[in-house]
């Protein structure tokens, strides 16, 4: 298995209290009069999968962009890996981001590349990998999530499970400690995503990779979570382990969204 | 009106010296054209405006205003200031200078076209900005105005005549000298208007193919 990260052993997660790997402290993001994140405070520890729900609009997929810097917060601090990611120079921030992958809802492969090569890309330019090296990787992480056969296929030549799973591999492929996955079956035909979902399982269990997960499937949510953050507008109304939020939630809002959504 | 197929033959030999200028006009216009363009396009996207603006006033100065005013611009008043170069690279120069600020705007609408996921999956990948745009976006922004920047091939083509005005003889330089010497119109016009008919659809067979090498 060759997506293995660096994790430090000094660091023995215990939920809510080990060195947290991913936190957000004091975190407001606000998009012209809409107030989407309202003084978050939040951390994720290292090796655990957190999954993030709650109605659309509430914040969650901010929370991942942040974290990519696919944006800025306007208030707060935001650290990973005990180092700060914002506010911080762009030096540095390049250096943090390399500790973070992403999957995205509409997966953003590169259309002008093979999969091989969206695959390598990337640890080829920013890491520095060899291209043989490079591409030893991306067979690796192309036979990991099924796909061995596509190496020389366009993006455009899959279908959309296909493609969301190369974009998975396409995210190992740089070892982050991170993976940050934004409702990544959201755009899929139902009978696709069950594939996308069995290698985010197998991942989860045989990687000691840190999870962060928008997603809209509580089934899923609920096998691979270490903890469940339910989200309302912008805050976190209720946080623990899945079978307490799915099975005996405290709060109304959180009943209310899971017996709309289930 | 008589038709002297005697005159057609006795025009070839400067039909072929006016149609090889006409082509190199033609082929390094589009280069300087295309190339230029996706400088300015690039320059417009400088983050600091004392770039922007300075390349906006240039190009659209440029753009607005005429071709033939810029050729004899060109051609009689940089010698003035001492800079001397033949007229065929003038007009070349000219062309591709007055085109580049059209083709300036299709690469900007090529290079908006691109889905901001695109530049998001580069952020992620942690791609540096110069290895983003050479490998993602304009790879897929250029395959997009492919089909735009060939009709302006075609336009350019049917400016080259202008390239009179500066002493090149192209095409109806070289009809219009041999008209002048012989008396003949009608032959050496019909001829090059039948040749810049073709030339410009081999131009767009060939633009098509290339379409179709890059649209896949």
């Amino acid at each position: 298995m060759s997506v293995d990260t660096a994790k430090n052993p000094d660091h023995a997660p215990v939920p809510g209290t080990g060195p947290q790997l991913v936190r957000l402290e004091n975190v407001t993001k606000r998009f012209g009069d809409h107030t989407v994140l309202d003084g978050l405070d939040f951390g994720v520890d290292a090796g655990k999968h957190v999954t993030l729900i709650g109605p659309s609009g509430s914040g969650k997929t901010t929370i991942l962009r942040l974290l990519m810097t696919l944006t800025t917060p306007d208030e707060g601090t935001i650290t990973v890996a005990g180092e700060r990611l914002f506010p911080a120079p762009a030096r540095q921030v390049r250096e943090i981001r390399k500790k973070i992958g992403m999957v995205f809802q509409h997966f953003n492969l590169f259309p002008n590349m093979t999969v091989l090569r969206n695959i390598t890309e990337a640890p080829v330019t920013v890491l520095g990998l060899s291209k043989d090296e490079a591409e030893e990787r991306a067979q690796e992480l192309l036979d990991l999530v099924g796909l061995a056969d596509k190496c020389d296929a366009r993006p455009s030549q899959l279908s959309g499970g296909q493609q969301q799973r190369v974009a998975i591999a396409r995210a190992l492929a740089m070892r982050p400690q991170v993976l940050l996955l934004d409702e990544v079956t959201s755009a899929l035909d139902p009978e696709l995503v069950a594939g996308v979902l069995d290698v985010l399982r197998d991942i989860a269990r045989s990687t000691d990779i840190t999870m962060l997960c928008v997603t809209h499937e509580m089934g899923f949510a609920r096998d691979i979570s270490d903890q469940v953050l339910m989200f309302d507008a912008g805050r976190v109304v209720e946080a623990g382990p899945p079978e307490k939020i799915f099975g005996d939630p405290e709060q109304e809002r959180t009943r209310e969204f899971l017996s709309a959504v289930l | 009106m008589n038709w002297d197929w005697g005159a057609v033959r006795d025009f070839m030999p400067h039909f072929r010296d006016g149609l090889l200028v006409t082509l190199q006009a033609l082929a390094l216009g589009s280069v300087i054209s295309f190339a230029l363009g996706l400088v300015w396009a690039l320059l417009m996207r400088a983050p600091t405006r004392w770039v922007r603006w300075p390349v906006g006033a240039v190009t659209e100065f440029v753009r607005n205003t005429p071709l033939l005013v810029q050729l004899f611009f060109l051609f009689y008043v940089l010698p003035e200031w001492g800079l001397t170069f033949s007229a065929l690279t003038t007009g070349v120069f000219a062309i591709g200078l007055h085109y580049s600020t059209y083709t300036m705007q299709v690469y900007r609408a090529g290079i908006e076209a691109v889905p901001a996921g695109q530049w998001e999956a580069a952020t992620a990948l942690n791609l540096p900005r110069r290895r983003t745009w050479t490998a993602v976006i304009l790879p897929q922004a250029i395959r997009r105005v492919v089909p735009a920047l060939g009709n302006y091939v075609i336009s350019m083509l049917k400016d080259t005549p202008m390239l009179m005005a500066i002493t090149v003889l192209e095409m109806l330089g070289q009809a219009r000298l041999y008209s002048q010497q012989h008396f003949r119109f009608t032959e050496p016009l019909t001829v090059i208007g039948v040749a810049f008919i073709l030339v410009s659809y081999l131009a767009s067979l060939l633009l098509r193919a290339l379409e179709r090498r890059l649209v896949r």
